[in-house]
């Protein structure tokens, strides 16, 4: 059989149809149906071949070239896709939550899928609004070093609507996706805008200066302000990867696939809770105080230095800034006269004034040249020093030489706050014994622990002035000082804390925003307390506190006689509060002026001080308040000041508890509010 | 080869004589093997479509169709099919003609035709059918091997149509038409060393048909050349194929697991590159399985046209035959990376009820041929 097969199969190749062909008419059926069976047989065989190549070349595929198609489709299906942390979030010291992460949804690209960036921008430039800011981190982001197929937000929290015109586009949008994440927010908005800071999203300089491992193409937000930009390291973590299986599109199909171990997560790596000395109640409290007027309240315990309040107005919406405000709020916001974005509780500089003279005092007490005992008798409210015309002037004085506020010693000069006794103090010390005193305070520099760009202020030496100012000191810069004005300059915050340290008798400790958090964090911070002040014994800082509560207390007493403040808060006190008044000048007085407020410009009138602490013999806590061109401190700053402390103390001393025993470290802190720090 | 040879006598062996059921006359042998790869097609065209029913559902409609039209293909009279085929062409051209006027355009070429009271057809497909009857019609009476004048004849009538298909343009479906014109001539007896010289000619004019073709066309063609020179664009479809089925392997990845077609990465995963589904996740396994039933139903209607007693019925069967068998080659080649790739489905597998008909029709032809020979 096989023979014939190809004997017929010769036949075929042999077939010779003789002369052209088409003459030919007669042919045999039979011979045409074995010349037919023959071509069909090739035409077979021909077929079986093509049928062997085609599975030869499956086989190589399947069988050769096996391990890498693998490998490539494990990779087509399996992406890893940065996953930012979760920001940490910040508690005050009751657990009421400072700073908190909310759901929202993003629009992010993957470059490589869609091809033309600038074409897949133009497509969602048409479906939601994307402003230059927007386009620009985008561009940064792109343009830095990143791992491939990773997602690069265009838009952060956008509206359920944006959200709507995307996913209904989506088959346009080849490589863009809506992702869910998280955005900061502040719940307690412009009120605890200084003290907590804000994020705001990460800039090209912020990229550059980052480590790419810590800050992937996830992270969104750097912290900028305030606690945020100082626990910027610990709040935001490390940002990680999620293994996923994604489709052609990019679409995420299947997260932690069950039975398949390497679509597992290489977590990311959250950010630290962190709980603040903060108190919201007394912060709203001490915000409602100062109400519309420009100004600064920093409230701390002395015992631990932490920072109770911090209110600096005007302050901001910390919510516009974090996913970026429109060009027209920002400059209004930033360009503002008030200067809203300023916080002036740590970086506002100031000439203390007459809150500066318990230290001025403390100063000449320890250098030996007053005493308790010693008096003056200011007879019309001026100093000269001597061989020169130029008059100093107490606050009281007038143009009729009537000004004098007769035999004055220092617990009264405190509660009159007599400037003469002061400028006689001042012309008694030797040249920068004053400052190297009050340096001790932590004046001109930044003692705080943990509170981000505060200012040192300038506390003025010889050696200073002739830096700065190119002169040297003169005795009347001695003067000046001895009442807080001249060149010193201080912030809100210093001024508190100089308070603090007269509320502990000397003892000195550093402000701090941190009351707990993990134990790295506060090693971190253990930088160690600054020494007892040195020279006042404790008799003369008892007899300084008792001055300072006649600066409240002492009333009823007639004209000339009675604490600067007493009439304006200290009627009807249920507790002991001691406390200095301060009215700064702004801009000097010609020596045949008076000054009368109403004629000057608002912006040049003086600015109102008041510090305080409560309770006098067991301070639990200490406030300055400083109101920007408000006028008389006691009138204006103390109220503010009185109502801080009483929402603080009233709810404390009702509840008629003993105190518990005073304590710097933040660690028992922890226990004694209760608040558990692992959630 | 010797198993070739012993299929061959196998199927000689008069093991399939025709059956009558109801007075149906069919082939129980090719009925067999098609229904076998038409319900293999199905199974896969459920993974492939991510089961969507309704793709399975609409597909198993037009499979039922296109069976009855084979079944009643299969009870004609193949004079019949002698004395239509020129009207059939003539018909087919003028479709060919009107559907360039004011054929419908999808996807970037003019192919589909809507005419009132009939379902929206391609009339490419017509002459898929058309070219190799009518060209067995003429040849049928003339001296075989064709002289030169007839062997003009017989390109022209193939060419023609070809071209128009290709204006549409639809390059897969002119080769194939051209192809099916082309394979009438090869069985009809037409000299080896002919045969060779035109191969050699085609050879030869590739280059001068470079300036013929679009640019799409182009971007084919050098993709196939060098798929890697654009993976995102024109190269993906070949790249992610041979992904697919270069990591199924032997065994496959198991019906419904195919990560290349599931999550997307394969386009045309349900039509024209479905091979890339079953190599995926039924492995060499399947794809071989699959290849040996398209060889047995080759070499049954082969077989059977060889049976035939007239001219006219050993051409008609022996080229649509062969057009099948060229639908096989073109699209596992193209799928697994031999062939440029041109719109050409897998048969009877693909989703698509037009070809499934049209290869149907076709097969009941072969089976009216062999059914109504002379004894």
């Amino acid at each position: 059989m096989v023979g014939m097969q190809w004997g017929r199969f010769k036949f075929a190749l042999n077939m010779r149809p003789g002369g052209d062909g088409s003459d030919r008419i007669l042919k045999s059926a039979q011979q045409e149906s074995n010349a037919f069976m023959s071509r069909t047989f090739v035409m077979l065989l021909v077929i079986a071949l093509l049928f062997a190549l085609l599975i030869a070349r499956l086989g190589w595929l399947t069988v050769f070239k096996h391990d890498e198609y693998h490998t490539i489709s494990e990779d087509n299906r399996i992406q890893d896709i940065d996953v930012a942390a979760t920001r940490g979030r910040i508690y005050d010291r009751h657990g009421d939550v400072l700073a908190d992460n909310r759901p929202a949804f993003s629009i992010v690209m993957v470059p490589e899928d869609v091809g033309d960036v600038e074409a897949g921008l133009a497509e969602i430039g048409m479906l939601v609004e994307l402003t230059d800011e927007e386009l620009d981190a985008f561009h940064a982001r792109l343009a830095r070093k990143r791992r491939p197929h990773s997602r690069i937000s265009v838009k952060l929290d956008i509206s359920p609507e944006e959200r709507a015109a995307i996913e209904v586009n989506r088959h346009r949008l080849q490589g863009i996706h809506v992702t869910s994440d998280t955005v900061r927010h502040y719940p307690f908005g412009a009120v605890m805008s200084h003290a907590v800071g804000s994020v705001r999203r990460i800039t090209e300089e912020d990229l550059r200066r980052l480590d790419p491992n810590v800050y992937t193409s996830a992270t969104q937000f750097i912290g900028k302000r305030g606690v945020e930009a100082f626990y910027e390291e610990s709040l935001h973590g490390r940002a990680g990867l999620s293994r996923v299986e994604v489709d052609a599109h990019g679409q995420i199909h299947d997260r932690g696939h069950g039975d398949d171990a390497e679509l597992s997560e290489y977590e990311p790596l959250p950010g630290k809770n962190i709980v603040l000395h903060l108190d919201s109640r007394l912060q709203i409290a001490a915000a409602a105080a100062l109400g519309q007027r420009r100004g600064a309240v920093v409230a701390l315990d002395p015992r631990s230095g932490g920072i109770l309040a911090m209110v600096s107005i005007p302050g901001y919406d910390p919510n516009l800034f974090v996913t970026g405000m429109d060009d027209a709020l920002y400059r209004e916001t930033s360009e503002s006269p008030a200067k809203p974005l300023f916080n002036r509780a740590t970086n506002g500089l100031y000439a203390p004034g007459s809150t500066f003279k318990p230290i001025v005092g403390l100063s000449a007490l320890s250098a030996g040249t007053t005493d308790w005992e010693k008096t003056i008798n200011d007879t019309n409210g001026e100093f000269k020093l001597p061989n020169q015309s130029r008059a100093y002037r107490d606050w009281n004085w007038t143009k009729s030489g009537t000004g004098g506020q007769g035999v004055v010693d220092l617990h009264r000069a405190v509660y009159r706050s007599s400037n003469v006794y002061f400028y006689h103090l001042g012309a008694s010390l030797e040249v920068d014994v004053l400052p190297r005193f009050a340096a001790q305070f932590g004046f001109g520099e930044v003692t705080s622990l943990d509170v981000a760009d505060a200012d040192p202020g300038i506390l003025p030496t010889a050696e200073w002035k002739a830096g700065a100012q190119g002169e040297p000191w003169y005795p009347g810069d001695n003067v000046n000082l001895s009442i807080g004005q001249g060149y010193m300059l201080v912030t809100p915050l210093q001024l508190v804390t100089a308070v603090a340290v007269i509320a502990n008798r000397g003892r000195f400790v550093r402000p701090r925003m941190l009351l707990s958090s993990d134990p790295n964090l506060l090693t971190r911070l253990d930088v160690g307390e600054l020494p007892r002040i040195a020279g006042p014994t404790s008799e003369d800082w008892e007899r300084l506190v008792d001055a300072m509560e006649a600066v409240v207390h002492r009333g009823n007493q007639g004209y000339l006689q009675n604490g600067t403040a007493w009439a304006h808060i200290g009627r009807n006190l249920s507790y002991r509060m001691a406390a200095k008044s301060g009215t700064a000048q702004v801009v000097g007085i010609d020596q045949e002026e008076e000054y009368d407020e109403d004629e000057l410009e608002e912006h040049l009138r003086k600015h109102a001080w008041f510090v305080a602490f409560a309770p006098a013999d067991d301070p639990r806590i200490a406030v300055a308040v400083l109101v920007e061109n408000g006028g008389s401190g006691s009138e204006v700053a103390g109220p503010v000041a009185r109502e801080v402390i009483d929402a603080y103390l009233l709810p404390i001393l009702a509840k008629s508890d003993p105190v518990p025993a005073s304590t710097a470290s933040p660690h028992i802190e922890i226990a004694s509010t209760g608040f558990r720090l692992d959630r | 080869m010797l198993s070739l040879q012993t299929m061959f006598n196998a199927l000689h062996g008069e093991a399939a004589e025709r059956i009558r059921l109801f007075r149906v006359q069919v082939d129980p042998w090719l009925v067999f093997a098609l229904c076998a790869i038409l319900v293999f097609g199905l199974v896969v065209l459920n993974s492939a479509a991510q089961q969507d029913s309704a793709v399975v559902t609409n597909q198993a409609l037009r499979v039922g169709i296109a069976l009855v039209a084979m079944v009643i293909a299969a009870q004609v009279d193949p004079h019949t099919y002698l004395r239509w085929a020129p009207t059939l062409y003539v018909a087919g051209i003028v479709l060919l003609v009107i559907v360039l006027l004011v054929g419908t355009i999808a996807k970037g070429s003019q192919r589909w035709l809507d005419l009132p009271g009939l379902p929206r057809f391609q009339p490419s497909e017509i002459m898929k059918i058309a070219v190799p009857l009518v060209i067995a019609w003429y040849l049928h009476d003339r001296p075989l091997p064709p002289g030169p004048k007839h062997l003009l004849v017989a390109v022209v009538l193939l060419a023609v149509p070809a071209g128009l298909i290709a204006l549409q343009p639809d390059l897969g479906t002119s080769v194939m038409v051209a192809f099916g014109g082309l394979a009438v001539i090869v069985m009809s007896g037409l000299r080896w060393r002919f045969i060779a010289a035109a191969l050699g000619l085609m050879a030869a004019a590739a280059p001068a048909l470079w300036f013929v073709l679009r640019d799409y066309q182009k971007r084919r063609v050098l993709t196939f050349l060098n798929p890697e020179a654009d993976t995102q664009g024109a190269g993906w479809n070949i790249i992610q194929s041979k992904i697919a089925i270069g990591s199924g392997g032997v065994e496959g990845k198991g019906l419904f697991n195919g990560t290349q077609s599931r999550l997307d990465f394969l386009p045309e995963s349900h039509t024209d590159f479905i091979l890339a589904v079953i190599g995926e996740e039924l492995g060499l396994r399947g794809m071989t399985l699959l290849l040996l039933l398209y060889l047995v139903v080759v070499a049954r209607a082969l077989f059977m046209a060889t049976r035939a007693t007239e001219t006219f019925g050993r051409l008609a069967a022996s080229s649509l035959t062969l057009v099948f068998f060229g639908y096989v080659f073109v699209n596992i080649g193209m799928v697994s990376g031999l062939l440029p790739v041109v719109g050409v489905p897998l048969p009877l597998v693909s989703y698509g009820g037009t070809s499934a008909i049209t290869l149907l029709v076709g097969f009941g032809i072969v089976m009216a041929i062999h059914t109504h020979r002379r004894s």
